[in-house]
């Protein structure tokens, strides 16, 4: 079941479309990644999502229903531009935003001292936020998002600002976030952590989704049969032994082995590719070339770039 | 609802909780109370006593003023051009004159001085002149109704009937013997300084407003903030909150100004002093828009000689409504400019970019003050009229034509489109402000808020 979905939404702003009829659905407990260049419309996407501007026409479901203002207490959202007011301490900031999203003055000291206690951050309470790292900042404010146990949270960029150590500190609490039932929109231009992290997309450009669904799916269909070998050096070129159905892509060499890149013909398998070369040389290694993300993300949006526009 | 009050309490207590704001509190009072308590201060250090010179052509007055303490009457007999020209040369503090009337009885007077008279000597003035035309009036009805027995009248309608307002036009003699009005009036005094009041009130804290905005765009935690509730809540929420900083401060100044005067001239030396300052406070409080009482415990006092006459002059003025008409105009004036710095404090992305956007909204603050000079002299003229009808200008002008008595339906009126006024820049400011927060590092035009206001 979808835990929220988005049907051809279109936003106008005077000089350009933001969103031409952009429709996604994200399925319930799943991570969901919202994938594009920049200005290609996701934050607009986000923010109508977030009821912070209106969408021209389409329509917004959440949890089965037509989405309504109330149910921003159900969302957390963690924005690309994220700040706090530099004068007020950490924890009166955070009393207040955990107070503005709907939490009683008691609930919100009792879950903040639980998640202070977690981060091992209590002592940050009465300093101000001018005092804190960036770093420091960003922690409390994924804190802030999550502490009102939202069904749906959206970030927004969420590693930026972040070193290696607390960002896997925080991909962390977003997977247990997804453990403990909630779904999560997660937009962002890092490939690598779209490929640990989701379980779908849907990759936006030029305000029109040019690719979506599962991660697993996506991934078969852009696989191209190609396949990489590692041998033992080789007088000639690798091409010269392979039947001319077999195309290199590319050959190189390194201290140790040669490395080659071939794309079987349809219906050909490693197999085929194996006792073609095995009379010739030493096979070390072969592996299926499962094109990553990037590769995707760079293919699907060069492509949709060089059709002509057929906007108005 | 909740979330709004949430956000008026952080705006409000984080202000007030400012070390800027402790340190205004403090020294607002004491700035206040040393221009009270100085001027009296010296007075009596230097015990000077003036004269009044009085060329009454009714001869009605002869002898009717007291000398004091400090003012002396002398009584003149000449026509006024030959008075006017000794005046300059003899050491006379001032020359009041009393025109000859033909019919009726003489309400006004001129009171020709080189330097501005203290408000104390033209109240006196009043006071004694009204007092005695009361008394003719009166020793009038009663021999009428001697002779005219047959209709009861009340006392209360007798004194209704007999109860008159003098005014007495202060006019400054300059050395080169030219003449020019000045405004030592109570009223205008008032009225000047409640209109000075609330333009330095919109201007405080409407800007306060604008640097909030600005703030909360740089530090980029307005989308956090605006994911939890609506653009208009969080520009309402931060104005009502700052306005509260804004009467909060007043308050105190108010209490402490007057506490603090208290206090130092209880250690002056002349009791009179201390009777003087205290009442010189109530007529600056009042001013201000609070101590409905004092007006009418100082009734009790009217028949006092000297600082008494303030008193009477304060209740020629009427202060329910100037009371009234000032906590609206403050409120309602500080509202509209407000949304107003809101709304540029959403466009821009630092304080230097706001130049442009600030123009439209402090030329008709600026001009207000401006006019003043003029509308005082002439505060039922058209010009105050109309300046003390157009929202954006009549918050200060219509609190300075209040003391001199406006027409209800005028006020009424100013107040009505005041409103509509507040309406009618918030809605257009909550339109501005809700699509400006969310741009960063754009230039923004006239044309392009244009283009805002009109988005769904």
């Amino acid at each position: 079941m979808d835990l929220f979905s988005a049907q051809a939404v279109s936003k106008q702003y005077a000089n350009h479309k933001a969103l031409d009829k952009v429709s996604i659905s994200v399925p319930d407990n799943h991570i969901f990644g919202l994938l594009g260049p920049n200005g290609a419309g996701k934050t607009t996407l986000i923010r109508i999502i977030n009821q912070i501007i209106a969408p021209d026409e389409g329509e917004l479901i959440f949890m089965g229903r037509k989405l309504q203002p109330n149910d921003i207490a159900f969302i957390g959202y963690l924005p690309e531009e994220r700040g706090l007011y530099k004068k007020m301490t950490v924890g009166e900031q955070a009393m207040y935003l955990a107070q503005l999203k709907g939490l009683s003055h008691h609930e919100a000291q009792k879950r903040l001292n639980y998640w202070f206690d977690k981060f091992e951050i209590k002592g940050w309470w009465n300093k101000k936020v001018e005092e804190l790292s960036k770093g420091m900042q960003q922690k409390v404010q994924f804190l802030v998002t999550i502490i009102h146990e939202p069904k749906l949270l959206i970030f927004d960029e969420p590693f930026s600002g972040f070193d290696p150590i607390n960002a896997s500190i925080m991909k962390d609490e977003i997977l247990a976030q997804k453990e403990k039932g909630a779904t999560i929109i997660f937009s962002t231009h890092n490939m690598s952590s779209v490929e640990e992290l989701c379980d779908d997309i849907a990759l936006i450009n030029r305000s029109k989704v040019v690719l979506s669904g599962a991660v697993r799916n996506i991934k078969k269909t852009f696989k191209t049969n190609t396949f990489g070998i590692s041998y033992n050096s080789y007088e000639g070129t690798l091409q010269s032994i392979l039947p001319a159905s077999f195309q290199v892509l590319s050959e190189n060499q390194d201290v140790d082995h040669r490395h080659a890149r071939v794309k079987l013909p349809d219906g050909a398998t490693p197999n085929d590719l194996i006792s073609a070369v095995l009379p010739f040389v030493t096979i070390y290694s072969v592996n299926e070339q499962i094109p990553s993300m990037n590769d995707i993300f760079i293919q699907a949006v060069t492509q949709q770039t060089s059709q002509p526009e057929t906007k108005d | 609802m909740k979330k709004i009050f949430l956000i008026i309490q952080r705006e409000y207590l984080t202000r007030v909780k400012k070390r800027s704001f402790i340190v205004m509190t403090i020294l607002g009072p004491l700035l206040m109370a040393a221009t009270i308590v100085v001027p009296i201060y010296l007075a009596t250090r230097t015990n000077e006593t003036k004269t009044v010179a009085v060329l009454d052509e009714t001869g009605i007055f002869y002898e009717k003023f007291k000398d004091s303490d400090n003012i002396r009457f002398h009584y003149l007999v000449s026509d006024i051009a030959t008075a006017k020209a000794n005046f300059s040369k003899s050491d006379d503090h001032a020359l009041l004159f009393i025109p000859k009337t033909e019919v009726t009885l003489p309400t006004n007077a001129i009171l020709y001085s080189e330097k501005s008279v203290n408000i104390n000597v033209t109240s006196y003035i009043k006071n004694v002149m009204s007092k005695q035309i009361e008394e003719l009036k009166l020793q009038a009805r009663l021999s009428e109704l001697q002779t005219d027995k047959k209709n009861p009248v009340s006392v209360d309608d007798i004194l209704r009937s007999i109860k008159t307002t003098v005014d007495i036009n202060t006019m400054k003699i300059g050395e080169d013997g030219k003449e020019s009005k000045s405004y030592t009036e109570i009223n205008m005094v008032l009225g000047m300084f409640s209109g000075i009041l609330i333009y330095f009130f919109i201007f405080m804290f409407g800007a306060q407003v604008m640097r909030g905005v600005i703030e909360e765009k740089t530090s980029r935690i307005v989308e956090v903030i605006i994911s939890s509730v609506k653009p208009f809540q969080l520009m309402m929420g931060k104005i009502i909150g700052v306005g509260l900083v804004g009467l909060t401060q007043f308050l105190l100044w108010v209490v402490l100004t007057f506490g603090i005067v208290t206090v130092v001239t209880s250690f002056m030396p002349s009791g009179s002093i201390r009777k003087s300052a205290t009442e010189q406070m109530m007529s600056q409080k009042q001013g201000m828009g609070s101590a409905v009482s004092q007006a009418a415990s100082s009734q009790d006092e009217k028949s006092d000689e000297g600082m008494g006459g303030v008193m009477e002059a304060l209740n020629s003025v009427n202060f329910p409504v100037m009371i009234g008409a000032f906590i609206f105009f403050f409120l309602v004036g500080y509202l509209l400019y407000a949304a107003l710095f809101a709304a540029i404090g959403g466009a821009v992305d630092s304080e230097a970019d706001t130049q442009q956007f600030m123009l439209p909204i402090t030329i008709p603050l600026i001009l207000s003050i401006v006019m003043a000079q003029y509308i005082i002299q002439d505060p039922d003229g058209p010009v105050a009229f109309w300046f003390s009808i157009f929202p954006l200008t009549s918050p200060v002008i219509m609190m300075i034509r209040i003391p001199f008595g406006v027409p209800y339906i005028q006020v009424i009126l100013s107040m009505v489109l005041l409103l509509l006024g507040f309406l009618g820049t918030t809605w257009l400011a909550g339109r501005i402000y809700r699509t400006g927060i969310l741009m960063y590092g754009k230039k923004v035009s006239y044309k392009e808020l244009w283009k805002w206001i009109r988005y769904k």
